[in-house]
């Protein structure tokens, strides 16, 4: 077998891009399956306790998730126009797109911040009297709520730091138009995590 | 360096119009939700969010553009949550 034997159409510098973000996206299967297996946990208990459910949803502020969703939506534009420019080559552009995208991330969070403090204020929280003491579906609808937007509030701080590093690399011209892996994979992930805010969001906030 | 693995550029345009199109989905899927139809609101609530999906898929994580390795991986994955998410209810429905 001569060095060509597969992916013959690979970088003379010996790098593999299509193989990198492969292994990327098999990751991402497993999140994929990972966040599945809470949404499914969610669908029993909302078929067990539908009523404390609904009770539930109303705690939660439309506005918030309203407002998330189209953060992230926008922020997910700016990583996609990010790799769009780095193939053509446009650095500042890339770059912007990518500073965008974490100050979203960073405006996400914030507003994440705000809309957990004021449930811990009101009693609302893990373990909390309230929750303990009341009715045993509302006690697993806020379980749920702080273990997936919570485990989903920890992927936004990876998302954040991937693009960051990626904002370095790029800035660095070890991001290029030729090998540009290391963003593209970052902007994957990014794009994943938005995905499963799209579920999250109407499941959590408008189903009921 | 020629690359003769040609990398699809997704041009601006079409970013932006798949962002306006999850825009107005999100607006309906809102809307959608102050109506009352029963059970049916939550499966319309999944439909809207799967098409939502289905474009941040297709265009921002470019899946549209991907070979065959990447294609089937993916729907092998879904598949299998298809199947953890049936057999849960399966389980579920007879205890």
């Amino acid at each position: 077998m001569s060095s060509k034997s597969f992916n013959s159409g690979s970088h003379t510098s010996g790098q593999d891009e299509s193989g990198k973000k492969f292994g990327m996206w098999l990751f991402l299967y497993t999140e994929i399956i990972l966040f599945g297996g809470l949404f499914v946990l969610y669908a029993v208990y909302f078929a067990k306790y539908t009523g404390d459910f609904i009770e539930g949803g109303k705690e939660l502020n439309r506005l918030f998730g309203v407002v998330n969703t189209i953060i992230l939506l926008i922020s997910s534009f700016a990583v996609a126009a990010a790799v769009t420019a780095i193939q053509k080559k446009e650095k500042i552009k890339s770059m912007a797109g990518i500073i965008t995208a974490l100050l979203c991330g960073l405006i996400f969070l914030i507003n994440k911040y705000f809309e957990w403090s004021h449930k811990i204020h009101n009693g609302i929280y893990p373990n909390s009297e309230k929750l303990v003491d009341g009715p045993d579906g509302l006690n697993q609808f806020f379980g749920l709520y702080y273990v997936i937007t919570g485990l989903h509030g920890v992927h936004i701080i990876i998302g954040m730091t991937l693009l960051l590093i990626s904002l370095i690399f790029v800035m660095t011209n070890r991001v290029a138009h030729n090998r540009f892996a290391m963003l593209e994979n970052s902007g994957l992930y990014w794009h994943l995590v938005d995905l499963i805010w799209i579920f999250i969001f109407p499941l959590f906030y408008l189903v009921i | 360096m020629e690359n003769q693995q040609e990398q699809h550029i997704i041009g601006y345009k079409t970013l932006l119009n798949v962002l306006l199109l999850l825009f107005v989905l999100t607006g309906i899927t809102v809307g959608a939700s102050y109506l009352d139809l029963g059970q049916l609101n939550v499966w319309l609530a999944l439909f809207i969010a799967a098409i939502k999906g289905t474009l941040v898929l297709f265009f921002f994580m470019h899946m549209k553009y991907e070979g065959r390795a990447l294609r089937w991986s993916f729907l092998g994955t879904i598949f299998f949550l298809f199947i953890m998410i049936s057999f849960t209810f399966w389980d579920v429905a007879f205890r």
